[in-house]
């Protein structure tokens, strides 16, 4: 008997002619970044590693790559870190506490949520200029993290909301605090959430542009997406710097992803419930 | 372990307009095993979470002996409890578990150690006590819940619905060695439960409850042999007591073509109970069998008696044939008269 039979098999030719188009995106980035010139698919030349000397200079005035790539890890980390606190315990306070207008403030979440936030971006610059954080990493973490925070709490009540009510009054009788409870007991019972949502914010900060394209302008404090939109935005592009360059910015994520990809599925595999 | 009196006193609780404990008074004894008796739904848990702590009253006042404690947090209450799902910590051993109380009141390390000890000792669980509660059975998980609860010497017991998750060998095992204990240790201690057995084998006194309302409080073989009304007479016993509607009327019951003399002066509309086993085939009344349930030792009969349904319990040594024609009979000692809102005459 076959692995898979004849009907699969046209699944996965069709499936494998849709994804045609990224897989050629994927070759042409590996091939431009590693010879020096590409005709459509074809190499031409020998292979040099020309377009990687980002890594050991700056190139045409710009800052060494480990600055940016600092940022964006500081960037990155910080967002999650904020963003998982928060929720968390924001998600807690839903699914535990009945409080006037608990319903209304759970809708507002939700349409903010569904809120576009590049809409909102001359408000947040307006803002951020009259709190005195435009062009700080601040500024940026806190509204990356804000804009997140409705799509986490949503995730997280959903979480909260399938632990075991018993534990959390067993916990409160053998003598913890409130605060306790949700520290030592909610909150470690909740990790796969945590993780979950913790991946999914690094993963989203890692790779947002809009916000550190218009909030920073320091190429002191350029984050991995606008440094290598520098690049494109040349007079003469340089394309086999620039795909060497995404290369390198998509190596990490691509590891988280392989790391935390178990964490990840949990968002859609029973996390959310209303 | 010493036990003291609690003393529930008006105590009321609504969640928004739902009322689910009506103004509630009720003495516990020192030492004593009170059970709180009812179906789903009928307040005897939120009661036992205002106890505990969990839950704060609407009104009223609760008492531990002296000290007025409804407005304080659980972990000032003193109060050790036992949960359904007995609700132990997945990531912890049991004794851990078990030392948790303990060390969250800085207990000194060596005293915990003796003292979790001494408690997995008592309830026969030493043997396990490295393990995870997933790794050891539910009647273990059961004591490890119990010890949990007690190796605090806590002044109150709470056990809401302990025994429900077991299988039922296990479970009458359980409720005889709880109250064992309980007894041994003096702690006063207050069981919600739903099943009437369990209520009547255990405690003291029961407090049988229906929607959101104490209907009686008294020893279980007052609860059995003088229900106070037609839902405690309903509720307690097994197989369940037959209620009919009908018409008192100088000195007789008539409920659709039946007319049973009864030694009573009461009159109007209301209710008839009769135990089925207080019932006996053999009578002068004429009925016809339509169902026939073994039940091991007895067997028991439901019968039509003109156009009444009742149900008589028999030694199962002399089942009567489905659509056989029998005579009923009954103790006329052993009567229930309730009037027509349930409450007994």
């Amino acid at each position: 008997m076959p692995l898979f039979p004849p009907r699969w098999r046209l699944v996965a030719i069709g499936l494998a002619l849709l994804s045609l188009p990224i897989a050629a995106g994927l070759i042409w980035l590996i091939l431009s970044g590693l010879f020096d010139r590409v005709h459509g698919l074809l190499p031409i030349g020998s292979p040099t590693l020309q377009n990687w000397r980002f890594l050991w200079e700056g190139i045409g005035g710009r800052p060494p790559v480990y600055v940016p790539l600092l940022n964006t890890a500081v960037f990155a980390v910080l967002v999650a870190a904020v963003e998982v606190i928060i929720a968390s315990m924001a998600a807690y306070a839903i699914s535990r506490m009945s409080f006037p207008g608990r319903a209304a403030y759970l809708g507002l979440v939700l349409v903010l949520h569904a809120f576009p936030a590049v809409s909102l971006i001359i408000a947040i610059f307006y803002i951020l200029r009259i709190l005195g954080l435009f062009d700080t990493l601040i500024g940026v973490i806190l509204v990356k993290a804000s804009l997140e925070l409705p799509l986490g709490i949503w995730l997280m009540k959903g979480f909260f909301d399938y632990l075991s009510w018993e534990m959390e009054m067993a916990a409160l009788v053998d003598g913890m605090s409130r605060w306790t409870v949700f520290w030592r007991v909610a909150f470690p019972l909740v990790r796969p959430g945590l993780l979950a949502l913790g991946t999914f914010a690094l993963l989203s900060a890692w790779g947002e542009f809009i916000l550190p394209f218009t909030l920073i302008v320091s190429s002191q404090r350029a984050m991995m997406a606008t440094y290598l939109q520098s690049f494109l935005t040349e007079a003469f592009a340089d394309y086999g710097v620039a795909a060497a360059v995404g290369l390198f910015y998509a190596l990490p994520v691509l590891v988280l992803f392989i790391l935390g990809q178990r964490y990840l599925l949990n968002i859609y595999g029973g996390g959310v419930k209303g | 372990m010493k036990g003291i009196p609690v003393r529930l006193q008006g105590l009321s609780k609504s969640f928004g307009k739902v009322v689910a404990l009506k103004a509630l008074d009720l003495d516990v004894r020192a030492g004593e095993l009170v059970a709180f008796l009812g179906p789903s739904g009928c307040g005897k848990t939120t009661t036992l979470l205002m106890v505990a702590g969990i839950y704060m009253p609407t009104e009223g006042e609760i008492w531990f002996a002296e000290r007025r404690v409804e407005h304080l947090h659980p972990r000032d209450r003193d109060v050790g409890m036992v949960f359904q799902s007995y609700a132990l910590y997945p990531h912890l051993t049991l004794f851990d578990n078990i030392a948790f109380p303990l060390r969250l009141k800085k207990t000194a390390e060596r005293e915990t150690r003796q003292k979790v000890h001494q408690t997995a000792e008592l309830l026969g669980i030493a043997h396990v006590i490295d393990r995870r509660p997933a790794a050891v059975s539910g009647g273990q998980q059961q004591r490890a819940a119990l010890a949990r609860a007690l190796v605090k010497e806590p002044q109150v017991l709470l056990l809401d619905e302990p025994l429900s998750n077991l299988d039922a060998q296990i479970r009458i095992q359980a409720r005889a060695e709880i109250r064992r204990l309980q007894q041994e240790l003096g702690v006063t201690s207050i069981l919600v439960t739903h099943d009437q057995a369990e209520a009547l084998a255990m405690a003291d006194r029961v407090a049988a409850f229906s929607v959101g309302e104490l209907q009686q409080f008294a020893s279980p073989d007052e609860l059995y042999t003088r229900p106070a009304n037609a839902f405690v007479a309903g509720f307690v016993g097994h197989p369940p007591m037959n209620l009919l509607k009908g018409t008192f009327e100088d000195g007789h019951f008539a409920a659709n073509g039946v007319r049973l003399p009864l030694r009573t002066t009461a009159t109007g509309a209301g209710i008839l109970g009769v135990r089925p086993e207080d019932m006996r085939l053999g009578g002068e009344l004429p009925a016809r069998v339509l169902v026939v349930e073994p039940l091991g030792r007895e067997a028991l009969v439901t019968l039509d008696a003109g156009g009444v349904g009742v149900k008589v319990l028999i030694a199962d040594d002399r089942r009567p044939a489905v659509g056989s024609n029998v005579g009923v009979g009954y103790d006329p000692d052993r009567l229930h008269l309730f009037n027509a809102e349930g409450r007994r005459l």
